[in-house]
C-alpha cells in the first residue's frame, strides 16, 4: 500500500508537467490544426533558458523560472510569424514538414550551443524530502506541482473568461464564421503559438531542475504530450488535464510493477490502443475547446 | 523527351551505375553509395506509402528496422524463451531465406499498419505510426534475450549466393543496385496500373472513388504492404552488409531522411525519391568535407526541407519535369 | 416493370436532427425518375443514405432485390448502383482521360500479383481500358479534352467529367445530384439530350433536381420530398398542379400572404 501511495505521489508531479505539455499541445493541435512537431523543442528551451539564467547569470530561481516561460512564448510567437504565416491554407502534410525541418534546426541549434552533456540546474529547496507518514517527497517536486496547477488554472480561465480565449474557442469552433464576425485568425494563431509553446516551455523549466537538462530531452516530452492530447480530446483542457495524470499514473505503475524499461512505452502503447478503437481520442468532444 | 530517347537513356545510366566499382578507387565513396542506395529503395518504398496512396506514414523507418533485425536473427538462430516454459529455438539459416524472412516480417507489420490507417486519419494516423516505431525501438532495447539490447546483434553473416559471398563492397554494391533496380520497376507497375490509380484516386479524393467500386481497405493495406516489405528489403540489405544491427536503426531520425528524400525529390513522382536520395545521401559527405560538424549539417538540412517546401512545393522533379512540358 | 430500388420507411438523422423522417419510394426499371424538393428537404441526405455514405437510423433500402444494409460505398457501386455528387467532384489533379480509367477500375480483372510480376495480359489490359476510356469521353463530348488536366477544365465540362466517370462505372441505376446546377442554358440543353442517350442504353436514372425545366423535360416520374417524406409521385404534369407540391415550395410566402 506504501507503495502504491508513493506511486501515486511521484505521478502527481509528473501529471501536473504532462498536463502543462498537453494542454499547450492540445490548443495548438486543436485551433490551429498544426501537429507541432517543435512543441518539444520548446519544452528543452524552458529547460535550458532556466540554466543559462540561474547557473550563468546568476538570476534567483523565483526570477528566472516566469523569464524562462516568457521567453517560451516570445520564442512561440516568433515561430509562428516567420514559419507558419505563409503556410495558411496549406495541406496539413506541408505543415507537417515544416515544423519537422523546424524541430530538426531547433534540437541541433541547442546541440551546438549547449554541447550535449547534460547541464544541472541548482535550486533553492532543501535536499531532504518531506515526509509524510510512510511517503516521502521532494520539495521541489512539490513546487513543480504547485506552479503546473496555477498555470493550469491560468490557462483556463483566459480560455474561458476573456475576450481573447472567447476568440480562441470561436476560430476552434468554426474558423470561417470566426472570420466572418471579425476574429483576426491570424492573430489568434499567434497567440494560440505562443500560449501553447510557452506551457511547454514551462514544463521545461519546471521539470529541468528536477532532473537535467539534455539536448535530445523534448523528444520524449513531445510523445507525452501527443499522448495526452489523444487520451484528453483534441481542444479540451480538462480532458488534457485529467490526461496528464493519467499517463503520469499508468508510466508510474507500469515501471513498478511491469518493467521501468518499458516505462516510455507506455504511452506510446496506451496511443495505438485508444486509437484503435476510438479512432478519434478517448473523450473527444469536437464541439468546443476549453 | 522523345519515347525513343527514353529507354535509351534509361539504359545509359544504368551501364553507367554498373561500371563504377571498376573505376572509383575509393572504398570509403563506395561504401557512401552503397548506404545511399539502400536508403533509396527505402525512399521509393515510403513514397508509394505518402506519395502516391497519400498516407501520412512517419513510422517507416519501423518496417526497415523490422526487415533488418528479423533477417539478422534468423540467419545468425535465436534462443527465446516465450512462455515460463515454452522455448523458442531457431537455428542459422542460410542468409537469402533470412532476407525472405526479414521481408516477410516488415510486410506483415505493414498490414497491421495498413489496416489502422483505414481506421485512423490524418494527423492521428501520424501519430499511431510514430508511436509505432516508438514501441518496436524500446522492444528492440529491452527485450536483450532476443535482440542483445543496445549491445547490438554481431557478426551477422554476409549474403551467401550462386557459391559466391557478398563481402566485398563491390559486390554489395551490385547487389544493392540490383534490388533498387527492381525496386524501381516494381514500383513503375504498380503506378501504371489499375491498383496504382485505384490508390491515387483514394488520396485525391475517397468519396468519388468509392462511388465507382474501389475498396478503401483493400488499397491502403496493399500500399502498406508492398512498400513494408520493400523497406523490409532494404533493411535486410543493410544488415548482411553492414552486419551490426542495434535497436538505432529504429531512431526518428532515419524516418526524417527518408522522408525528407520523398518530399525533396518530388513525392507521387516515380524520379522524385532516387533524386532526393542521391541528393541526401551524398550531401553529407560534401558537407563533411568543408568540416562542418554534423548538428550544423542537421540545421542545413532542416532549413533545406524548409525552403523545398515553400518554393518547389512540389519538390525537385515536377519542378524540372514541368519546363519541359 | 419491376423496382430496381425500394426505398422503405427511412429514417436518417443528421446533425441532430431526422433529416429524412419516413421516406418510401420507388424507381422502376428503365425509367427516369426525379426528385424534386424545396431546399434544405434532404435530397442529398436521401442519396447519401441509399448509396451507404450515411447509416439510416431506420427503414430499408432494397436494390435488385437485395437489402444494402450496412454494405460498403464501394460494394453498393459493385452492385450497379453508381451516384455523383452535388459539388463537382473530379480527381483534379489527373488527365480527363485518368480520370475516367479510375471510373473503369470495376471493370478491370488485373491482380496485384500480376501487376507486380509484370504479366503479359496486364498490359494488353491496359491498352483496352484506354480506348474504352476514350471511347466513354467520346460519348460525352470530351475526347479532345483528353490529356487536359480535370482542374484545369470549364465547369461545365467538369460536369460533364463527373458523368463520364460515373458511366465508366457500368451502372444498372445511375443517381445524379444536381448534374447541371451552374451549367448554361445550352448546356443544360445539351445535357437533356445526353440523359436521353444514356437511357437508350438501359440506364435507369434518378435525379435530383431544381432546374424545372429540365425535370419536366426528361422525367418519367417525378416524386416530391418535402420536411423528410415523400409527399407526392406521380407524372411531371400531375406533379406540376399538386397542391401539396405547390404547398411545400411556396409554403412561406404563401403562409405569408395569406397572414
Amino acid at each position: 500500500m506504501d507503495q502504491l501511495l508513493q506511486h501515486g505521489l511521484n505521478a502527481l508531479m509528473l501529471g501536473g508537467t504532462y498536463a502543462l505539455l498537453g494542454i499547450g499541445l492540445t490548443l495548438i493541435f486543436g485551433i490551429m490544426k498544426v501537429v507541432n512537431f517543435t512543441h518539444g523543442e520548446l519544452y528543452a528551451f524552458g529547460a535550458y533558458m532556466m540554466y543559462a539564467l540561474v547557473m550563468l547569470l546568476g538570476v534567483s530561481f523565483f526570477v528566472a523560472l516566469p523569464l524562462a516561460i516568457a521567453l517560451g512564448v516570445a520564442l512561440g510567437a516568433l515561430l509562428e510569424l516567420v514559419l507558419l504565416r505563409r503556410l495558411r491554407g496549406a495541406d496539413i502534410d506541408t505543415t507537417m514538414l515544416v515544423m519537422i525541418g523546424a524541430w530538426i534546426a531547433l534540437q541541433n541549434a541547442e546541440q551546438l550551443a549547449w554541447s550535449g552533456v547534460a547541464k544541472s540546474i541548482s535550486t533553492p529547496f532543501p535536499a531532504a524530502p518531506l515526509v509524510i507518514g510512510p511517503v516521502s517527497v521532494a520539495w521541489n517536486r512539490v513546487f513543480v506541482l504547485v506552479v503546473a496547477l496555477i498555470l493550469i488554472g491560468v490557462t483556463y480561465l483566459l480560455i474561458n473568461k476573456t475576450k481573447l480565449g472567447r476568440a480562441m474557442r470561436a476560430t476552434f469552433q468554426d474558423r470561417d464564421t470566426a472570420a466572418l464576425m471579425g476574429v483576426r485568425i491570424g492573430n489568434i494563431h499567434t497567440a494560440t503559438f505562443a500560449l501553447g509553446s510557452g506551457l511547454a516551455a514551462a514544463g521545461g523549466a519546471l521539470l529541468g531542475p528536477v532532473f537535467v537538462a539534455y539536448p535530445s530531452m523534448g523528444d520524449l516530452a513531445a510523445a507525452k504530450a501527443f499522448a495526452v492530447v489523444i487520451l484528453g480530446g483534441l481542444g479540451s483542457i480538462p480532458g488534457a488535464t485529467l490526461g496528464g495524470f493519467i499517463l503520469a499514473l499508468v508510466e508510474e505503475l507500469g515501471a513498478g510493477y511491469v518493467s521501468s524499461g518499458y516505462r516510455d512505452a507506455m504511452g506510446f502503447l496506451l496511443i495505438i490502443v485508444i486509437l484503435l478503437f476510438r479512432p478519434t481520442g478517448l473523450f473527444a468532444r469536437k464541439e468546443r475547446v476549453g | 523527351m522523345s519515347e525513343r530517347a527514353k529507354p535509351i537513356l534509361a539504359a545509359t545510366w544504368v551501364g553507367f551505375l554498373l561500371s563504377i566499382p571498376f573505376w572509383l578507387d575509393n572504398p570509403y565513396l563506395l561504401h557512401v553509395l552503397i548506404v545511399t542506395g539502400i536508403f533509396i529503395i527505402a525512399a521509393m518504398s515510403l513514397n508509394l506509402l505518402l506519395g502516391y496512396a497519400g498516407q501520412l506514414s512517419l513510422g517507416h523507418v519501423a518496417f526497415f528496422g523490422i526487415g533488418a533485425y528479423a533477417s539478422a536473427l534468423v540467419s545468425l538462430g535465436f534462443k527465446v524463451t516465450l512462455f515460463p516454459d515454452w522455448v523458442l529455438v531457431v537455428e542459422a539459416k542460410p542468409v537469402w531465406l533470412a532476407m525472405l524472412a526479414g521481408m516477410l516480417a516488415a510486410g506483415a507489420s505493414g498490414w497491421f499498419i495498413g489496416r489502422i490507417a483505414f481506421k485512423v486519419r490524418g494527423a492521428y494516423f501520424v501519430i499511431v505510426s510514430i508511436s509505432f516505431v516508438e514501441v518496436v525501438r524500446l522492444v528492440a532495447v529491452n527485450w536483450v534475450e532476443l535482440t542483445q539490447g543496445p549491445m547490438a546483434l554481431n557478426n551477422i553473416p554476409p549474403l551467401e549466393a550462386w557459391g559466391f559471398t557478398f563481402l566485398r563492397k563491390p559486390a554489395n554494391y551490385w547487389l544493392v543496385l540490383g534490388v533498387a533496380i527492381a525496386s524501381y520497376v516494381l514500383i513503375r507497375r504498380l503506378v501504371y496500373s489499375r491498383a496504382g490509380r485505384a490508390m491515387v484516386a483514394l488520396a485525391e479524393n475517397e468519396p468519388l472513388a468509392t462511388s465507382v467500386g474501389i475498396d478503401v481497405t483493400r488499397y491502403l493495406v496493399l500500399a502498406a504492404v508492398v512498400s513494408a516489405t520493400m523497406a523490409g528489403a532494404a533493411g535486410a540489405l543493410y544488415a548482411h552488409y553492414v552486419r551490426i544491427v542495434d535497436p538505432d536503426v529504429f531512431l526518428f531520425i532515419y524516418t526524417v531522411t527518408m522522408v525528407i528524400m520523398v518530399i525533396t525529390g518530388g513525392k507521387g513522382t516515380l524520379a522524385g525519391p532516387v533524386v532526393g536520395g542521391l541528393i541526401f545521401g551524398l550531401l553529407p559527405e560534401g558537407l563533411r568535407a568543408a568540416a562542418i560538424a554534423p548538428e550544423a549539417q542537421w540545421i542545413v538540412y532542416g532549413v533545406l526541407m524548409v525552403l523545398v517546401v515553400y518554393f518547389l512545393p512540389q519538390g525537385i522533379v515536377p519542378a524540372l519535369t514541368k519546363g519541359r512540358g | 416493370m419491376s423496382p430496381i430500388l425500394r426505398v422503405e420507411n427511412l429514417l436518417v438523422r443528421f446533425g441532430g436532427l431526422a433529416a429524412i423522417t419516413d421516406m418510401s419510394m420507388e424507381v422502376r426499371e428503365g425509367e427516369v425518375l426525379s426528385l424534386i424538393g424545396p431546399n434544405g428537404a434532404g435530397k442529398t441526405t436521401a442519396f447519401n443514405a441509399i448509396t451507404g455514405y450515411l447509416a439510416a437510423a431506420k427503414g430499408d433500402v432494397i436494390f435488385l432485390g437485395k437489402n444494402l444494409e450496412g454494405i460498403k460505398t464501394s460494394e453498393i457501386a459493385a452492385l450497379g448502383l453508381v451516384r455523383t455528387f452535388q459539388k463537382t467532384s473530379v480527381f483534379g489533379g489527373r488527365s480527363a482521360l485518368d480520370n475516367v480509367l479510375i471510373g473503369l477500375h470495376l471493370r478491370a480483372r488485373q491482380t496485384p500479383l500480376a501487376i507486380l510480376l509484370g504479366f503479359p495480359y496486364v498490359a494488353r489490359e491496359e491498352k483496352h481500358l484506354e480506348s474504352e476510356a476514350e471511347q466513354v469521353l467520346r460519348f460525352v463530348g470530351l475526347e479532345r479534352r483528353k490529356d487536359e488536366l480535370a482542374s484545369a477544365l470549364p465547369y461545365g465540362d467538369q460536369r460533364l467529367l463527373e458523368v463520364a466517370i460515373a458511366l465508366a462505372a457500368k451502372p444498372k441505376l445511375l443517381m445524379l445530384d444536381e448534374p447541371v446546377s451552374g451549367m448554361n442554358p445550352s448546356e443544360t440543353a445539351s445535357f437533356m439530350a445526353k440523359l436521353a442517350e444514356i437511357r437508350a442504353l438501359g440506364i435507369t436514372v434518378l435525379l435530383v433536381e431544381h432546374d424545372m425545366k429540365m425535370v419536366m423535360g426528361v422525367s418519367d416520374r417525378v416524386v416530391c420530398l418535402s420536411q423528410g417524406r415523400i409527399i407526392a409521385d406521380g407524372t411531371p404534369a400531375q406533379i406540376q398542379r399538386d397542391p401539396e407540391v405547390i404547398k411545400a415550395y411556396l409554403g412561406e410566402r404563401y403562409r405569408r400572404a395569406v397572414g
